[in-house]
């Protein structure tokens, strides 16, 4: 059965490894669930999130491992999936965001107690690992489902929260009719060339471009289409109407997954997709299209983020104008620089944000509201929380010597080099912008003076969420040399067809 | 024996079919405020690009078109579950699915 030609078992399973992990780490936790009491089911969430840390491990461990093997960087599963080092990288983000997700919801009362919560949240992170890797139009969008449903759910948990619920409806109504477009906008695309493979995509629609007359409306419509779908998963405007309410109404722990590791594995499908799939002749065309978002999305996201009191809704335009920025490096395709400074900034944020976050959970169970008012004094509440924010926004505002620098500075350097120069100047103009709401709400914490100031303790689990990805900024923005080192082997390879 | 081509329609009129299906749902989705039928205009979005994906497929004569068809029919089922349980979950809070009284949060 098993002859020398046969393909051996490890080659077959290391592809896909995350997602059996995964899936027996699903049915552990719900199995958790069931034969815990209503009250002790604590560690459910906390098998979730050791075994999410675990997967990553060995999904890094086993990767590195066949970096050298012929079977790297090939379609593997019939075309459905490529193994390769950007699927590597971005899935051991969303893998590292799904497993502190966890720890964070912990001890969010109603939230983390319950194994469903974990459960589903071990869903999405599988989704959004397929993502990283998926190279066929089916399994785009199955990933792509898959992630979003279980984030719906995610994002209206709360079910008896008014608040909550109507998150988890606008961000459905919004994700299921860009579905349906970017659905559309795959069908057309099969229709021009009969092939699903993104691969395989680029050289039927070249002949199709250079045949002439029919069809480039049709194409440019399917390009229009896809850049809709990707702009709702990614919140580049305009279609991220749905941001600040999801951000806002969703209980925060799925907040912050969804504002990290969601935005990180959808860059990781656009630069596969766009990488790849389209014909020289279309690059001018989706590059200009991008670039006017990725325009409009920083500016936009920044100016709203001036006005907001509500620190949530804040993170949320903040973090549109993040994807804006973002969007320069997949503009900067053509470029390794470009790969790798999306893959290095997508790093950074996951961290960045997640920090946020976590404080933002802490202090806002402490002092009962989201409002930006709340964290007055917390600089003597709580020297620590107070420090692990500061790194969190100056990280996202891009100071040295925080990972946000650095990544900013690739992009910006990524966008020069692919002839932007427009953009990364705008860019250098909102990143100022941004920082005067940043550091607003760094003068409340250190300034500004409270009627209450009991101390506030943090539990133990997002504690250890701050102690690593605090550690995380301050290491990527001191040594970011490996870590772009790692970023530009994503590059390596991605945009090229199978031979 | 009659000839088998002659009574087949050809896959444009399907393609066209499927462009009228989607542009009419895209419309729903707009205009429409009631939580149910803008889920019920994106389900007819879903299933016009299900009609393009079996025109194309027959027109190819590949099956890859037609097995995409089975996947997007199963993830629309899910969307269904899920989308149906949120209208619930909105209607039990606020007795009403009109999206234009879902603003508890501004800013």
């Amino acid at each position: 059965m098993f002859g020398t030609e046969s393909i051996p078992f490890y080659q077959i399973a290391a592809p896909i490894l995350p997602e059996i992990g995964l899936l027996i780490l699903l049915l552990i936790v719900l199995s958790a669930d069931l034969f815990l009491g209503p009250s002790r089911r604590r560690p459910a969430g906390i098998i979730a999130a050791v075994g999410a840390f675990i997967v990553m491990a060995a999904n890094l461990v086993v990767g590195l491992g066949m970096v050298n093997n012929e079977a790297f960087a090939q379609p593997v599963l019939g075309g459905m999936l490529r193994y390769d080092m950007l699927a590597l990288i971005f899935r051991t983000m969303v893998l590292l965001a799904g497993g502190l997700t966890c720890l964070i919801a912990l001890d969010v009362p109603k939230v983390g107690q319950q194994g469903e919560f974990h459960a589903i949240v071990l869903v999405a992170t599988m989704g959004m690992s397929l993502m990283s890797a998926a190279s066929d139009l089916i399994m785009v969008f199955l990933a792509l489902e898959t992630t979003s449903i279980s984030l719906y759910v995610l994002a209206g948990y709360l079910r008896d929260t008014p608040a909550s619920a109507e998150a988890g409806l606008k961000y459905y109504l919004f994700g299921a009719f860009t579905a349906g477009l970017f659905l559309y906008g795959l069908s057309l695309l099969y229709g021009f060339t009969g092939v699903t493979n993104i691969y395989a995509l680029a050289e039927p629609l070249g002949r199709q471009l250079l045949d002439g007359t029919n069809g480039s409306f049709a194409l440019a419509l399917a390009l229009l289409f896809l850049v809709a779908g990707f702009g709702f998963k990614i919140a580049a405007v305009p279609f991220h109407f749905w941001t600040p309410d999801v951000y806002q109404g969703a209980p925060t722990p799925a907040t912050a997954f969804i504002s990290t590791a969601s935005k990180a594995a959808s860059f990781a499908l656009l630069v596969r997709v766009f990488g790849a799939a389209w014909p020289d002749a279309v690059v001018p065309l989706w590059t200009s299209i991008l670039a006017a978002v990725a325009a409009i999305t920083m500016t936009l996201g920044n100016l709203l983020a001036l006005v907001q009191r509500d620190i949530k809704r804040m993170l949320a335009y903040s973090s549109v104008a993040q994807a804006g920025y973002t969007l320069m490096g997949v503009i900067a395709l053509q470029s390794d620089l470009g790969v790798a400074s999306v893959a290095f900034y997508m790093f950074m944020y996951v961290l960045t944000n997640i920090t946020a976050f976590t404080v933002v959970i802490i202090v806002s169970s402490a002092t009962g509201s989201d409002e930006i008012k709340g964290f007055a004094g917390l600089s003597r509440r709580s020297p620590c929380l107070a420090l692990g924010m500061v790194l969190a926004l100056l990280s996202l505002g891009g100071v040295p010597p925080l990972a946000g620098f650095f990544g900013k500075f690739f992009l910006f350097s990524a966008a020069v080099e692919a002839g932007y120069v427009w953009l990364a100047i705008l860019a250098v103009l909102n990143a100022i912008v941004a920082l005067y709401y940043y550091l607003t709400v760094i003068k409340v914490m250190y300034v500004d003076e409270t009627e209450d100031t009991s101390p506030i303790r943090a539990a133990q689990a997002p504690t250890i969420v701050l102690a690593i990805t605090g550690a995380g900024i301050l290491i990527i923005g001191t040594v970011a040399g490996p870590w772009l080192a790692w970023a530009l082997a994503a590059a390596q390879n991605v945009t090229a067809m199978v031979p | 024996m009659l000839d088998q081509a002659n009574f087949l329609v050809p896959p444009i009129y399907y393609v066209a079919l499927s462009g009228i299906l989607f542009i009419l749902g895209m419309v729903g989705v707009l205009l429409r405020r009631n939580a149910i039928l803008i889920f019920m205009s994106v389900e007819l979005m879903l299933n016009s690009a299900n009609l393009a994906f079996v025109a194309f497929a027959r027109s190819f004569l590949d099956v890859n078109g037609q097995v995409f068809v089975f996947f997007v029919m199963t993830v629309a089922a899910v969307e269904v579950a899920v989308g149906l349980a949120l209208i619930v979950a909105i209607f039990r809070t606020r007795r009403s699915i009109d999206i234009d009284e879902l603003h508890s949060m501004e800013g």
